[in-house]
C-alpha cells in the first residue's frame, strides 16, 4: 500500500542536505508520496529504508517487457478498472500459438503470417506482437529445433516458450536466451526447476494455476525464489472465466493492494472456430488481459482485433477531436466536391464514412470547433460564417480545387448567405441535414 | 497472504422486462456488473434480434445482403425466414422505407406492413422507425397502434420526438426504446422526461447510441459501462432500464465491412472481415452491459450466441 508523505519522511535521513534538489527532507518525502520524484535522488537513504520504500512505491501491477530490442512489448502497469476513469496503458499483446509438431514448411508459413501481419491504422503500426511455441511433441529435440527455426526466421519477434517440461524448456532457452523469452508453463509441481532456469537466464516466467488462491500462493513462492517478472495464467477456459477471474485479479491488485496478484495476465482464446476465437480474444482485450494467445491470425481477424485493442486503449481524457485539415476521401481531382464539417470525432467518422460510401472522391474540410458537433458548434459561435471563411482561406484548399463551391451541412443552411458574402467568389451549396443522405446527394450531383 | 475474492455489493438492479405476445423473452434483472455471477445473479441471458427491413436492403454490403437475397424483397417472408430457418429468438423490423429519402412510405402503409409481419411470426417483434425525427413521430404512432396488444418494443424515441411516441407506446401497451446520443447525462435526462409523462421505467430500454468497431466504439463502450455503474453501484433508478445495442446498422456501413479484397488486400477475406467486425462490436457491447442486440449477419449472430453461451 502507498505510504503517506509523513510516513516516508520518517524513513529518510532527515538531514535537509538539499542534495536531492528539494529544500527539506519533508518536501522530498511529499514529492515521493505523489510519485513525482525517484528515491534514487537521495544519496544517504539507508538500505533498509530503501527496501521498505521500494516495496511501498512499487506499482500495484508490475511492469516489464516481453522480448528485447525494437519489437519488445511492455505489459502491466495498469492503474484503473474502467477505461473511462483513465487510459489503459500497455495494450494487450497478441500472440500466435504455434505447435512444435508442425513440419518446417508449416512452421515457416506460420512465421511468415506473423512477420507480414503489420497493418497501419490511423497512424499506428499494429502487428501480431509475439509467437508462443507450444511443446506439443513431447520430444525435447524437436522442441529445440522448432524454437531455433522460429527464432532464426523472426529474430526480433518476442517468443513465449509454452512448455511445462523443465528439461525441454532448459534446452530451448539456451538457443534463444538473448531474446528474453517468457518461460510460460511454471506450475506448482515444476516450479523449482523452472524458476532456476529463469533465474539462470534472467528471463520472466508465466505461471499457471487453477484458481486465484493457488495462483497467488505460486507467485509468492516464485517471488521468494528471486524472480519477480511474472505473468499469470488463471486458467480461464470460457469467456465468463476470463471476465470473472481477470476482474478479481485486477480488483485485488488495485483496490486491495494484494501484491501476489499484481502481475500481468495471460489468457488463451484458442477455439476451433476462428470467428469465435476473435470474439473471445476481444472479451479478453476489454477485460484486462495483457497477453492473449491465438490459434490463427487471418488478416481479417487481425484487423478487427487490432482495431478493438486500439479503441479500448484510447485515452478517454483526450477530447473527442480530430485534427483540423482538408481530408481527402478517395483520390479526389481538382474538380471534386468540397464539403465542410466540424472536428467532433464522431461527426468526422460519420461524415467521412458516408462520403466514402458515396464512392464520389471528395475533399472534406474539417474545422477545429473544439470537438463540438455541427449544430452545437454553430450555437456556440464556433462554426460561424466568418470563422468558416477564414478557415477556408487559410487552409490552402484554393490551391487544391479548381472550382469555388463549398458544401455546408444542411443543419446550418442559415449560414449560406453570410458565407457567400464573406467568401468572395465562392458558391455555397447546402448539403443534406443528416450524414446518411450524403451518398445520394453526392451521387446525384455527378449523375 | 491468504486470498479473499474481492466482491462488490450492488445496491441497485437492472430492471427486468418481458416482451412478445405468443412467445415471450425476458431481458435484464441482473444485479451485478456484466457476467460477474460470483457476486450477484443474472437470471436472463442477453438476446439478439435479427434485423429486417420493410424495403429491400439495397444499401447493405453484398456479404450480408446475399444472406437474405431470396426473401428480402418481402418483409413478411424475411421475418418468417429468420424465425423458421435461422431460428431467430426475435426480429427487429426497421421501417427504412418511410424515410423521406428512401421512398417516403406513409405511416398507414408502414402500419400495414407491421400488421402483416406480426401475423406471420410468433416470436417477439421490435419495431423501429427510419431515424428521421419528424417522420418517426408519425410512423411509430401508427405502428404502435397497428401492433396494439402485441407487447412489442418500439423505437426509437428521441429528444426531438419522444412525446407522441411515448403516448402511443403507453396507449397500446408496448415497451419503448429511448435513444440519446452518446452522453450519459442525455440518456438520464431522456429517461426522466419519459417517465414524467407517466411511462413506467420498467417498460423502458436505454439506447445510448451504438458505434461500430473503429468508429467510436470506445465511447459507446464507456457510456454503457457508466450507465451500468450508475444504476448498480449508485442505485440511480433512472439508469436501471436494460440497454440495447443497435449494432448492425452502424457496423455494415463502415468501409471495413465492404471494401473489396482487391482494394484492401492487407485486410484479408471480405466475408469473414464483415462477420468479425459485427461480432466483435456486438460482444464488446455485451461486456459493457448491453442486454439486447440488433444484428444482421447470421454468422455474426451465431458467433455472438456462442459467446453468450460461454458468458452465462
Amino acid at each position: 500500500m502507498a505510504l503517506s508523505g509523513v510516513e516516508i519522511f520518517k524513513l529518510l535521513p532527515k538531514t535537509n542536505c538539499k542534495k536531492c534538489g528539494f529544500p527539506t527532507c519533508l518536501a522530498f518525502a511529499m514529492s515521493l508520496a505523489q510519485a513525482k520524484v525517484d528515491l534514487a535522488k537521495c544519496p544517504d537513504v539507508s538500505e533498509e529504508s530503501k527496501k521498505v520504500l521500494g516495496e511501498a512505491s512499487a506499482p500495484p501491477i508490475r511492469t516489464f517487457s516481453l522480448g528485447s530490442g525494437g519489437k519488445a512489448v511492455k505489459m502491466g502497469g495498469e492503474t484503473v478498472l474502467f477505461r473511462h476513469d483513465k487510459k489503459f496503458i500497455n495494450p494487450c499483446v497478441f500472440v500466435l500459438n504455434i505447435k512444435d509438431t508442425l513440419n518446417d514448411d508449416e512452421l515457416n508459413k506460420k512465421i511468415d503470417e506473423v512477420l507480414t501481419s503489420e497493418i497501419d491504422r490511423v497512424g499506428q503500426k499494429l502487428r501480431i506482437d509475439a509467437v508462443s511455441i507450444e511443446f506439443a511433441s513431447n520430444d525435447a529435440a524437436q522442441y529445440e529445433s522448432a524454437v531455433k527455426l522460429i527464432s532464426q526466421k523472426a529474430p526480433d519477434t518476442p517468443v513465449i516458450l509454452n512448455c511445462k517440461d523443465s528439461s525441454a524448456a532448459e534446452k530451448a532457452v539456451k538457443t534463444i536466451a538473448g531474446k528474453k523469452p517468457l518461460l510460460y508453463g511454471v506450475t506448482a509441481s515444476n516450479a523449482d526447476a523452472m524458476v532456476n532456469i529463469a533465474k539462470a537466464n534472467k528471463i520472466p516466467v508465466g505461471v499457471c494455476a487453477e484458481g486465484l488462491e493457488a495462483l497467488s500462493a505460486l507467485t509468492e513462492k516464485i517471488k521468494g525464489m528471486g524472480v519477480e517478472d511474472i505473468v499469470m495464467d488463471p486458467g480461464a477456459k470460457t469467456a465468463k472465466e476470463i471476465v470473472e477471474l481477470n476482474t478479481q485479479i485486477r480488483r485485488s491488485a488495485l483496490k486491495k493492494g494484494f501484491k501476489p496478484l499484481g502481475y500481468p495476465i495471460i489468457n488463451s482464446a484458442l477455439r476451433e472456430d476462428s470467428v469465435l476465437e476473435a470474439a473471445v480474444a476481444g472479451v479478453a482485450v476489454a477485460k484486462y488481459a495483457s497477453i492473449v494467445l491465438l490459434g490463427s491470425i487471418e488478416k481479417w481477424k487481425n484487423l478487427a482485433l487490432f482495431t478493438l485493442r486500439q479503441n479500448i486503449y484510447t485515452d478517454p481524457q483526450v477530447p473527442m477531436q480530430v485534427e483540423q485539415k482538408i481530408y481527402k476521401v478517395g483520390e479526389p481531382s481538382a474538380e471534386a466536391p468540397l464539403l465542410i464539417t466540424t472536428n467532433f470525432s464522431l461527426t468526422y467518422f460519420i461524415v467521412s464514412g458516408e462520403v466514402e460510401n458515396s464512392k464520389v472522391p471528395s475533399y472534406l474540410a474539417v474545422m477545429d470547433c473544439e470537438g463540438l458537433s455541427v449544430l452545437t458548434a454553430w450555437a456556440a459561435g464556433k462554426f460561424t460564417a466568418a470563422k468558416i471563411a477564414q478557415f477556408i482561406k487559410d487552409s490552402g484548399v484554393e490551391n487544391q480545387v479548381k472550382h469555388r463551391e463549398l458544401i455546408i451541412p444542411g443543419q446550418v443552411a442559415i449560414l449560406s448567405g453570410a458565407l457567400e458574402d464573406k467568401l468572395e467568389g465562392w458558391k455555397i451549396t447546402v448539403g443534406p441535414r443528416e450524414a446518411n443522405a450524403l451518398p445520394s446527394f453526392l451521387k446525384s450531383r455527378t449523375a | 497472504m491468504s486470498y479473499m475474492i474481492p466482491k462488490e455489493t450492488c445496491n441497485g438492479k437492472v430492471l427486468g422486462l418481458e416482451f412478445g405476445k405468443t412467445k415471450t423473452l425476458k431481458i435484464g434483472s441482473e444485479n451485478t456488473m456484466p457476467f460477474l455471477s460470483f457476486e450477484g445473479s443474472i437470471p436472463n441471458k442477453p438476446v439478439i434480434a435479427y434485423e429486417i427491413q420493410d424495403i429491400s436492403p439495397d444499401d447493405w454490403p453484398d456479404t450480408v445482403k446475399n444472406q437474405y437475397a431470396s426473401v428480402s424483397a418481402d418483409p413478411v417472408k424475411w421475418a418468417q425466414y429468420c424465425q423458421n430457418e435461422l431460428k431467430a429468438q426475435a426480429v427487429a423490423l426497421r421501417l427504412t422505407g418511410t424515410h423521406p429519402d428512401r421512398g417516403d412510405r406513409s405511416a398507414q402503409d408502414a402500419a400495414k406492413i407491421v400488421k402483416e409481419v406480426l401475423s406471420a411470426i410468433d416470436i417477439p417483434l421490435i419495431i423501429l422507425g427510419s431515424n428521421h425525427i419528424e417522420k418517426d413521430a408519425l410512423v411509430l404512432v401508427a405502428a404502435a397502434e397497428a401492433a396494439s396488444g402485441c407487447n412489442c418494443i418500439i423505437g426509437k424515441a428521441q429528444e426531438g420526438n419522444y412525446k407522441t411516441i411515448v403516448a402511443a407506446a403507453l396507449a397500446h401497451n408496448h415497451k419503448l426504446i429511448a435513444m440519446s446520443e452518446l452522453d450519459i447525462n442525455l440518456a438520464k435526462q431522456l429517461n426522466i422526461l419519459i417517465t414524467q409523462m407517466g411511462f413506467d421505467k420498467e417498460r423502458l430500454i436505454t439506447d445510448p447510441m451504438c458505434s461500430a468497431l473503429g468508429y467510436g466504439l470506445e465511447y459507446t463502450y464507456s457510456v454503457m459501462e457508466r450507465i451500468r455503474l450508475a444504476g448498480l453501484l449508485q442505485n440511480d433508478a433512472t439508469m436501471q432500464p436494460p440497454i440495447i445495442g443497435d449494432v448492425g446498422m452502424y457496423v455494415w456501413k463502415v468501409k471495413e465491412t465492404f471494401a473489396s479484397e482487391a482494394d484492401a488486400p492487407q485486410w484479408g477475406a471480405i466475408e469473414e472481415r464483415g462477420i468479425a467486425w459485427e461480432a466483435l462490436t456486438a460482444s464488446s457491447m455485451l461486456i459493457a452491459g448491453a442486454n439486447l442486440l440488433i444484428m444482421r449477419h447470421p454468422k455474426s449472430i451465431a458467433t455472438v450466441e456462442k459467446v453468450i453461451g460461454e458468458l452465462v
